[in-house]
């Protein structure tokens, strides 16, 4: 490593913060805006599974809600495009690279959603996992980005209210109503085990190197069983894994290990709503590709 | 102004806002650019925000819920005018209807802001307020489209599409207003039309309908959601 | 055209940076401005300002390290001490 790049790498691991403008060494760079791209495109992609759900919430107040929460993740798309673009790469490539399918993003979002229980479920439970995420990146090394997660997690705090309030509507209702969401459990609950990702430790994670993860895998994991399964188990919902467990010595949650090799299938774009999703944006992009011509047409 | 009921008027009102609120959010996440698509939502979600704040009166005249009034009715019950019924799942459309309604709207809402019924002023005073940041954007995206010729194509086309059903939101005393209004913009003249009335719906309101009550339908009346 | 938005959360406070945004122009970048910042009532102000409208400084030469500007630059202990003994003022 030459020294530039190593009293860089010794300025972001003693907190130092890095701006746009600053010298960033090639490796950082791409990371960089490989990882955040993959952000605004989950963020972007978050919404198709759950616009269905608008048409279909069961009243006025949920309907706004759900809006809302979708409205929000629009605009944290908005927001972390434009961080990718201060780093070089305009949205529109962005986008072109997130339909042809060159592009990944989060694994939650290649999911179906089948039911209203689905709705609670991802509010709650993939909110929660993502602000874990997020949360630690308030303290990423790349300033700009750092500053935009203020805006994205005070937001998602509304969202993860939101699903828990669907979810508590549901679980004192009646037993189907019950039932829907725990079916709903039992379909998200892989999915959820893979958000975090593999547990590589942070030290050979080139994301937590540079700083731009603040956190390793497995802690965010961590956390996330910590906050929720308590909080789901006291509703009387089972989670479907037998060996989940706190090991009381180490406080460290045991778990039946994730399928590893499916979430990459799934993130490579082989998951059940994959191509259906990506077909769906490429189709909604062409059709108004129209309108950019003409907003973007001098005024007379 | 035609003989309704309060209630019945202050459905036709809500039953309008609670569709075309239905039919704006159908763009959230798929709007032609993120900016707007926030924008756009927001605006989609005023509307239901009125529907709900006009269901709620009427509830009181008819001794029920917001909720019930918006979900439990049979597809024919419903008050609303046909423009706000239709599938347009396109921005040229969407935008013509957008401006078509709120320039109906505005003109609806100055006569009831004058209503010996404190209610109805009231809410038709709240609507109008917030509906002035409505009609700033749409007024913007008319602009914007009639610039080019691309644009101004792709309005006009869909503006006299829109037109027979643009009339039906109004009453007939307001009709010439709406008229004047659009052909004032738009700097031509509009075809002699039929207006499509409230009072029959369009094939596409039993299909939204469906979708729209199949959650609150899986459960027993009264459940809580 | 990008344009830079600055927020002011309460009446009082400085505005501050929150982001940016692609608007065709002034009058659209307002509104998404207002949704993008404000539709929670969570802003009381909203500045907006094109991108090639801001000027950035960031250098700052200081060759002659001119102390006097700033607090580092006064050390006044040691005769605030003489000053007060000599006053008969000195406590502890």
């Amino acid at each position: 490593m030459d020294t530039r790049t190593q009293e860089f790498l010794e300025y972001v691991q003693g907190g130092g913060q890095v701006e746009t403008a600053d010298w960033m060494p090639d490796d950082y760079r791409t990371r960089l805006v490989k990882f955040i791209e993959m952000h605004a495109n989950s963020e972007l992609m978050g919404v198709l599974p759950e616009r269905d759900w608008i048409l279909r919430a069961p009243t006025l107040q949920r309907k706004l809600a759900l809006t809302a929460k979708i409205q929000d993740e629009v605009g944290h798309a908005q927001l972390i495009y434009r961080v990718v673009a201060d780093l070089g790469k305009p949205r529109s490539a962005c986008l072109d690279d997130l339909v042809s399918g060159k592009a990944k993003f989060h694994n939650v979002f290649h999911y179906p959603t089948k039911t209203w229980g689905d709705v609670g479920v991802i509010a709650w439970l993939v909110d929660a996992a993502a602000i874990v995420s997020q949360k630690a990146l308030l303290k990423c090394s790349y300033a700009p980005y750092a500053r935009i997660m203020k805006k994205i997690c005070w937001e998602e705090s509304f969202h993860i209210l939101h699903g828990r309030d669907v979810i508590l509507a549901l679980v004192t209702g009646t037993e189907e109503q019950f039932e829907l969401v725990q079916e709903a459990l039992d379909r998200w609950w892989e999915p959820l085990m893979h958000f975090h990702g593999n547990p590589i430790p942070a030290d050979e994670d080139p994301m937590y190197v540079w700083r731009i993860k603040s956190q390793a895998n497995e802690d965010a994991r961590q956390q996330f069983l910590d906050g929720y399964v308590p909080q789901i188990r006291e509703l009387g919902l089972e989670i479907p894994d037998s060996a989940l467990r706190r090991d009381e010595e180490s406080g460290r949650w045991l778990y039946t290990e994730p399928d590893w090799d499916r979430l990459r299938a799934v993130v490579t774009g082989h998951g059940p709503a994959s191509e259906e999703r990506l077909a769906f944006r490429r189709l909604s992009r062409e059709q108004v590709a129209w309108v950019e011509n003409v907003v973007l047409a001098e005024a007379a | 102004m035609q003989e309704r009921s309060k209630a019945d008027l202050l459905l036709e009102l809500a039953d309008d806002e609670l569709f075309l609120g239905w039919r704006n959010s159908e763009w959230t996440g798929i709007a032609p650019f993120l900016e707007e698509d926030v924008a756009f939502s927001s605006i989609a979600q005023n509307e239901i925000g009125h529907a709900r704040a006009l269901y709620e009166l009427a509830a009181r005249e008819l001794d029920t819920t917001a909720d019930a009034l918006a979900f439990d009715r049979q597809p024919e019950e419903y008050r609303c005018a046909p423009l706000v019924e239709l599938r347009r799942l396109e921005w040229a459309r969407t935008i013509a209807r957008h401006w078509l309604y709120e320039t109906a709207d505005e003109i609806r809402l100055a006569a009831l802001k004058a209503s010996d019924d404190p209610e109805i002023a009231g809410i038709a005073s709240k609507i109008d307020r917030e509906e002035t940041y409505h009609r700033l954007h749409a007024e913007m995206w008319v602009e914007r489209l009639l610039v080019s010729e691309d644009g101004r194509a792709r309005l006009n086309e869909a503006v006299e599409e829109l037109w027979p059903y643009a009339l039906g939101v109004l009453d007939d005393e307001l009709r010439p207003e709406l008229r004047s209004r659009i052909e004032g913009r738009l700097g031509r003249s509009l075809p002699e039309v039929e207006p499509v009335p409230r009072g029959r719906h369009e094939a596409e309101l039993a299909e939204l309908w469906q979708e729209m009550t199949v959650v609150r339908r899986s459960a027993p009346t009264g459940a809580q959601w | 055209m990008i344009f830079e938005v600055f927020r002011q959360e309460r009446k009082g406070q400085p505005f501050q940076h929150a982001g940016s945004l692609d608007a065709p122009d002034e009058h659209f970048a307002e509104i998404y401005a207002r949704e993008q910042y404000g539709r929670r009532q969570e802003s009381v102000a909203l500045w907006l300002v094109p991108r090639a409208s801001l000027h950035e400084i960031d250098d700052f030469p200081d060759e002659f390290d001119l102390k006097y500007r700033r607090v580092d630059g006064y050390s006044i202990k040691a005769r605030l001490r003489e000053a007060r003994e000599r006053a008969g003022t000195l406590q502890g």
